[in-house]
């Protein structure tokens, strides 16, 4: 490289916590480039981003902006540097025109002159190639318009380096095409660019060059021309680890829950489940992989009883010991406490743990009710049973607080998430749902959970096990369904299948190649 | 999870506290009111040259001087933990039921009209029998509609309820210009003073004997309901987290309008009692602001309705010595309205201080985690 690096990261370290969420990294990013920057949930690009936008300030190591250490503490010193970040989240004010939103924030002398403004976004779109009106509101606007206002947005502001934080993720496939057209057209324009995106046939088509974090370590760059998807899946998830975690065989596996033709939209009209089939045996668990909203959350909750869904979707309970039950229960259709009357002892350990599974301001014993407190006749709750649930629960998963009273919402999460599968698991199921079941525990704690759910297996109810964490997906389910843009793009034997083989399924670059 | 800051520590930081123990809380908010004492204390002494000493005492006198005035202030303190106590489930439930004077209001207006129409025909026990029914579902009505918009079409809860005060005190100025009395007087007039028809009658030998055993009733009733009842639980899940809620199988609507029904029938009382047992008129200042100070007293009481006795009793305590002062010192009502004013502020204020806590710089966060 002859010219000096537009941006360059230098030993970027950033903790939250106990969280290391970058450790040295160091990254160059050069004019007139597209840089994909590829990772798996959690393994820190945003994090990293959000550094040059100015929302975090690193902890460790600096940032050189045209090879000038620079100090950004604020957005606004990101602007100053010529640095925009377009969120995955977009931060637009809806009653405002797409023009008053550009100008929003901006200190500039004189008069707020919208039309001069509404000139220059005009001359803006025209450069690069975008469709915007400057007059229209951005509550009447399609989320793909929102996206080109916050790109517009950035380059009034004169940035020269744009950073877009998983930009196709709520793009149609047209609409990602146009997307890339102009960034195309802004890197011929000289600017420098940083997608975020972990879908690697957009990778493979728009950027110049990749670089990989895992886990918060940069693991590498390679030019685009010169890799293939399967190389960069092999960057992204790493060797396979061995965790040695205990895995009997099924027992008697007979299905349980069968699920067929569910596709829910989510209340935006975007579909998030298309078509999903497959069949939930007992005595096994069965895991559920996929890049973070894939469909994970409204699959379980349509199970649950908690997500509308179109017609044609069956989900139909098969009871313990009535193998040949032709009818079962048809479970769609019905509400949380219909599914509980028809018999199905459904337990359901959702992410959103003080959010939908537990009750923050009250305590165990009042958290442990929220199954059971209808039992019983008369207008008030039994306290003596959940009391003494709490109580065991407590003593058999190490539940630390300071009695089984206090708020639950001022326990840390392992804890909170040790009620709350105490609770579940408590109620005897014959089909128990997890998400994220050990996100954001320690080891141990991960263990005593995996342990668990591998003894309900052993009681021969049907576990649903949603992870991150493929290594522990491999190791501890018998079978994964995988789950890419709401689609089941596979289902593989645990047993046999590779981390590999996932991860691509994951990134569905396997069903787009065999359909090519 | 504390950001990077370039350039200095601000000199105060506030962070959320964890949580903090009864006693000490409590000690904050005594020391609060003593504050607010001091503060007053020397607004008085500024403004009007008088000893705050000597306020102070005319203030207790106000609230407690005679046998009357201690039996008014006792009445008006019931009123107000009525309405309190009738708020509770809703404000537990995170529905901010802003009309509860409009339902004190339909309550009173519909036992006024009874009392009128009925006052000759019927013996006074069955006549508060049916003032009380109608003046139930009168409030349950007024809670109902706001709860079944805001379940069924998402309506915002704090608009519609203020709008029902609207329609209720218009409601009031009809019926008050239908029932004039005397002609011309813009007045109902205290009704049926003659015969005394529907008025509750003396209980141990007090007037307002009545009224405290039916506020305390309920008060009692209240407390039990929602920290022990089904019903109660489901209005702390629903308050807590929707989603809660749903994953429970909890129906978010059911539970959202029957504790509306409860809460705007117990506000409906309330007028029947401000009507019934205390003025024996309507107007449309029969709720007179209750409405909207009871949410100060649920809210100060965190919807424990045992501590919402002290803390009604308190502020028509204020109430009642400004008043006093007012007429006694010859001074103007507003300066005895800013005493109360420092007084609630310092108690209202000293909340942020239970709830954060304050770190100076170069302190570090103790106990944060």
């Amino acid at each position: 490289m002859e010219t000096v690096a537009a941006v360059q990261l230098k030993n970027i370290t950033k903790r939250f916590g106990k969280v290391v969420a970058n450790h040295n990294v160091s990254l160059d990013i050069n004019r007139g480039e597209i840089l994909s920057l590829l990772g798996e949930n959690g393994s820190g690009k945003t994090t990293l981003m959000n550094m040059l936008a100015g929302i975090y300030f690193p902890d460790e190591g600096e940032i050189l902006v045209n090879g000038k250490p620079v100090t950004i503490a604020s957005p606004k010193d990101a602007y100053d540097n010529g640095i925009g970040m377009i969120h995955q989240h977009f931060k637009l004010v809806d009653v405002f025109t797409a023009a008053e939103n550009i100008v929003l924030g901006l200190e500039e002398e004189g008069k707020l002159d919208l039309k001069a403004a509404s000139a220059k976004i005009t001359e803006i779109c025209d450069r690069y190639g975008f469709h915007i009106d400057p007059a229209k509101k951005v509550y009447d606007m399609s989320v793909s318009e929102k996206q080109t206002v916050e790109i517009v947005k950035v380059l009034y502001r004169g940035a020269q380096i744009l950073i877009l934080d998983e930009p196709t993720a709520v793009l149609t496939p047209q609409e990602t095409d146009r997307l890339f057209d102009v960034m195309r057209n802004m890197k011929a324009d000289g600017k420098a660019m940083i997608i975020i995106t972990h879908k690697l046939h957009e990778v493979m088509d728009v950027s110049d060059r990749v670089a990989v974090l895992r886990k918060g370590e940069y693991i590498g760059d390679v030019l685009t021309k010169d890799t293939s998807p399967q190389a960069l899946t092999d960057m992204m998830v790493g060797h396979a680890v061995t965790l040695n975690i205990d895995r009997p065989e099924p027992k008697d596996p007979t299905p349980r829950l069968e699920v067929e033709h569910v596709t829910v939209f989510d209340a935006m009209g975007v579909k998030r489940l298309d078509d999903v089939t497959f069949t939930a045996m007992g005595g096994e668990i069965l895991g559920i992989a996929g890049i973070a909203g894939s469909g994970q959350k409204e699959l379980l909750e349509a199970i649950a009883g908690l997500q509308p869904m179109q017609s044609g979707a069956s989900i139909r309970y098969r009871p313990i010991g009535h193998p040949d039950n032709k009818d079962g229960v048809e479970l769609v259709g019905k509400t949380p406490l219909q599914i509980k009357r028809s018999g199905v002892s459904l337990a359901f350990v959702p992410e959103d743990r003080l959010g939908m599974g537990l009750v923050g301001s009250l305590g165990m014993t009042g958290n442990m009710l929220l199954r059971s407190y209808r039992k019983g006749h008369g207008i008030f709750t039994d306290r003596k049973a959940p009391k003494k649930l709490a109580e065991e629960v407590m003593e058999e998963l190490d539940v630390v607080t300071p009695s089984v009273n206090f708020p639950v919402r001022r326990l840390s999460g392992g804890n909170v998430q040790k009620v709350l599968v105490g609770r579940e698991i408590a109620q005897k199921p014959s089909v128990l749902m997890t998400a994220y079941a050990v996100r954001g525990l320690d080891i141990n704690t991960s263990y005593t959970i995996y342990n668990l759910l591998t003894e309900q297996k052993m009681k021969g109810v049907a576990v649903v096990y949603v992870g991150e964490d493929l290594d522990v997906l491999l190791e501890l389910c018998d079978r994964i369904l995988v789950l890419c843009g709401g689609q089941v793009s596979g289902i593989v034997d645990a047993r046999t299948t590779t981390k590999e083989e996932v991860g691509l399924l994951m990134t569905r670059f396997n069903k787009e190649a065999a359909e090519a | 999870m504390s950001q990077v800051k370039q350039g200095k520590e601000p000199l105060l930081r506030i962070a959320k506290r964890d949580g903090i123990s009864r006693p000490k809380a409590y000690g904050i908010r005594v020391i609060a009111v003593l504050l607010s004492l001091i503060v007053s204390g020397i607004f008085i002494f500024a403004v009007t040259k008088l000893n705050p000493i000597q306020v102070y005492e005319a203030i207790f006198d106000g609230a407690f001087g005679t046998s009357r005035r201690s039996w008014v202030t006792i009445r008006d303190t019931m009123m107000l933990l009525c309405i309190g106590v009738g708020l509770a489930p809703a404000f537990k439930m995170k529905f901010w039921n802003i009309g509860a004077e409009g339902q004190v209001l339909i309550g009173g207006v519909i036992t006024a009209g009874i009392m009128r129409a009925y006052g000759t025909s019927l013996p006074t026990p069955v006549l508060l029998v049916i003032m009380a029914i109608m003046s139930i579902l009168a409030g349950c009505v007024w809670g109902v509609i706001p709860a079944t918009f805001k379940a069924v079409w998402n309506t915002n809860e704090t608009l519609f309820t203020l709008m029902m005060n609207y329609v209720a005190i218009q409601i009031t100025s009809y019926c008050v210009a239908l029932w004039e009395n005397p002609i011309g007087s813009n007045t109902v007039g205290v009704i049926n003073q003659q015969t005394k028809a529907g008025w509750f009658p003396e209980v141990f030998g007090q007037t307002y004997g009545l009224n405290v055993i039916l506020v305390l009733v309920l008060t009692v009733g209240m407390f039990l309901y929602l920290k022990y009842s089904k019903h109660g639980y489901e209005i702390t899940v629903v308050g807590d987290s929707v989603n809660t809620a749903r994953y429970a199988g909890i129906s978010v609507k059911k539970v959202t309008i029957r504790t509306m029904a409860i809460s705007g029938a117990i506000c409906g009382l309330a007028g029947f009692i401000a009507v019934a047992g205390a003025s024996h008129t309507i107007s449309t200042s029969t709720a007179g602001g209750r409405g909207f100070t009871a949410i100060i007293v649920a809210w100060l009481a965190q919807f424990n309705t045992f501590v919402m006795i002290l803390i009604s009793l308190l502020l028509v305590f204020l109430q009642k010595g400004a008043i006093q002062i007012a007429s006694q010192f010859n001074l103007n009502d507003y300066a005895s309205n800013i005493i109360t004013g420092i007084i609630l502020f310092f108690i209202l204020g000293s909340e942020f201080f239970i709830n954060y806590r304050v770190i100076l710089r170069g302190k570090k966060e103790g106990e944060a985690k």
